[in-house]
């Protein structure tokens, strides 16, 4: 027999359907939700505000009983387990939050002790570990600091230290950079990374910010009123302009209308047969139309350059053509409102 | 009736032998009284919320026994209460009258106040918290133990402060109905035999007392504080 929890993905959802029943109303939080990460990947769920994240990572650990459907970890389907089996699963889970959610009565290191105090852990055990985890997230020096005493990046470098502290397998975040400015942000998403290449942790990342998915994500689900509508690769949604993901991960930010005509173009597709911005531009003045660049958005993201632009076209009679020449080109010409 | 020849202030055997007396039976009425309430409407309000809809182990029919019971209590007048349950003091302490017998009563009266204090700090220990420690594998017991009585400490000792300061004053209520403390001397002496000095004596004894509770439950209140 094969030994799933060694060959498998670290996580496999399948079918997961949650249905909130409340007198008078029926909310369909996750409608049919499957996904399957595999180890060591960073995954990134995307999704408007009540599109199902956060309910979807209750669902995973068991915190919320799913109405159908199956989460299986290291080949044992969570949604089956109760009471002391239950607990054990779920620390195969360490889950980061977005308000850190640490113990104002305890010092940083003790926060970082507690998931190994309730997993049985004895004293000195815990405090070589918990030593091992200020080192890793960089706060040797606030180990006896209380969180009130701490930014928030640093609260939330303790928090990550106690989703870690247990050994689990997955670590789940669930919007862990949305209360932070950008340059913590950058910070916390590179010792993420960083995790992932040093532990070979598996890691579910809630984000509603496109730069996160961009910057670390290996894979992303797209959430809208509880299902799937979209998921693959980063390298193969980027590569496809006609999927919603391409447009949340490359917002354009379209300037005032003014009247003119707009079209809005890819940059980056594989198959197209003009790469830059410049390119494109001449392309259209080649065959006689005056074209201007309004607005572009350009991000390398999995190692490919890819972008969305605005051209602006100074005689509206000349749209038709401009969008054939650059459909002929697979620049995916959109006219803009 | 008294006359301008007795002896008044520190000259008042009233005031020098029976005053220390009487302010050590206040303070065991209280600290015993405290100590004992500590507990109970720990363990009270614990079960309070712990047994809510938003705990972490909802029971409805215990809750709202638990909380009516708790309200019956507290709705009495501590007067009221305090006759109501003589038998039981005497069935506990073996008599009604005297600072120990009074122990009971003041118990019976403070828990279910302290038990709501209790009650409503622990509420304010926020859910992400719990639900952390809940992600954690804890028990409902370790959430209990390591998160709910730890994060509401210096709500629950503010909540302590003002039971003990207010069983200072109904030690003084019951100490004027059963006997013992400064609020029998005040009630023989300072009010029936007509000694000012003595009422003012004690009056200034139980301020300071107050006082020092608040000063004493603040700092405390504020060390166990790291928000
Ligand atoms: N306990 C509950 N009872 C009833 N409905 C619920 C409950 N929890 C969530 N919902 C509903 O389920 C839907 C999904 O909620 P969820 O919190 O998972 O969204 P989200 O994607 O995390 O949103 P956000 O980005 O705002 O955090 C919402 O319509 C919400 O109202
Ligand atoms: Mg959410």
């Amino acid at each position: 027999m094969v030994d799933h929890s060694q060959t498998g993905p670290a996580l496999a959802v399948r079918d997961l359907t949650k249905v909130f029943e409340t007198p008078g109303s029926r909310v369909t939080a996750l409608d049919a939700v499957s996904l399957s990460v595999p180890r060591g990947e960073i995954h990134g769920i995307v999704g408007r505000s009540g599109a199902g994240k956060s309910t979807l990572i209750r669902c995973l650990t068991g915190l919320e009983l799913p109405t159908s459907g199956e989460v299986v970890v290291a080949g044992e389907d969570i949604t089956r387990l109760r009471g002391a089996e239950l607990r054990a699963a779920r620390r195969r889970f360490g889950v980061v939050y977005q308000h850190a959610n640490l113990l104002d009565s305890r010092t940083a290191a003790d926060n970082i002790a507690l998931p190994l105090e309730v997993a049985g852990w004895d004293r000195g055990d815990r405090d070589a570990r918990v030593a091992e985890l200020l080192d890793l997230v960089g706060l040797s020096d606030r180990a006896q600091s209380h969180p009130g005493q701490l930014s928030g990046g640093q609260q939330q470098r303790v928090g990550i230290a106690r989703a870690l502290a247990a050994r689990p397998e997955i670590l789940l975040c669930d919007e862990p950079t949305s209360a932070l400015d950008a340059a913590t942000t950058g910070s916390i998403l590179a010792l993420l990374r960083e995790l992932r290449d040093r532990l070979g942790i598996t890691v579910v990342i809630i984000t509603h910010e496109p730069s996160v998915v961009r910057e670390i994500c290996d894979a992303v689900t797209l959430l809208g009123d509880g299902a799937v509508l979209e998921q693959g690769r980063l390298g193969e949604v980027i590569a496809d302009p006609s999927t919603r993901l391409h447009r949340e991960l490359i917002p354009l930010v379209e300037p005032e209308s003014d009247g003119l005509v707009r079209l809005q173009v890819a940059l980056g597709h594989p198959d197209a047969t003009v790469g830059s911005i410049d390119g494109i531009i001449a392309l259209l003045r080649h065959e006689g139309i005056e074209a201007d660049l309004a607005a572009a958005t350009v991000e390398t993201i999995a190692g490919r350059r890819v972008g969305r632009l605005l051209v602006e076209l100074a005689d509206a009679s000349t749209t038709e053509r401009a969008r054939d020449l650059l459909d002929q080109a697979r620049l995916h010409p959109e006219v803009a409102a | 009736m008294r006359f301008g020849t007795d002896p008044t202030w520190f000259d008042n055997p009233v005031i020098t032998d029976g005053l220390p007396t009487a302010l050590w039976e206040t303070l065991a009425m209280s600290i015993g009284s405290a100590l004992i309430t500590a507990v109970l409407g720990v363990l009270v309000g614990v079960l309070l919320h712990n047994s809510s809809p938003g705990g972490i182990t909802p029971q409805p029919t215990l809750n709202r026994v638990l909380g009516a019971v708790v309200n019956v209590g507290r709705s009495l007048p501590f007067l009221i209460l305090m006759i109501a349950i003589i038998p039981i003091t005497r069935f506990i302490a073996g008599t009604t009258i005297g600072w120990r017998a009074m122990v009971v009563p003041l118990t019976v009266g403070a828990v279910p106040f302290f038990a709501r204090l209790v009650e409503t700090s622990l509420r304010e220990v926020s859910s992400g918290k719990v639900e952390a420690a809940t992600m954690m594998g804890a028990t409902r017991w370790d959430v209990t133990r390591k998160v709910l009585l730890p994060e509401a400490l210096p709500g629950i000792v503010a909540g302590l402060t003002t039971t003990v300061i207010a069983l200072i004053g109904y030690s003084a209520m019951a100490g004027a109905v059963g006997g013992g403390g400064l609020g029998a001397t005040a009630m023989s002496y300072g009010y029936n035999r007509f000694q000012t000095d003595v009422m003012i004596a004690a009056v200034v004894l139980l301020v300071i007392v107050v006082q020092l509770v608040q000063v004493v439950g603040d700092r405390v209140a504020r060390a166990v504080d790291h928000r």
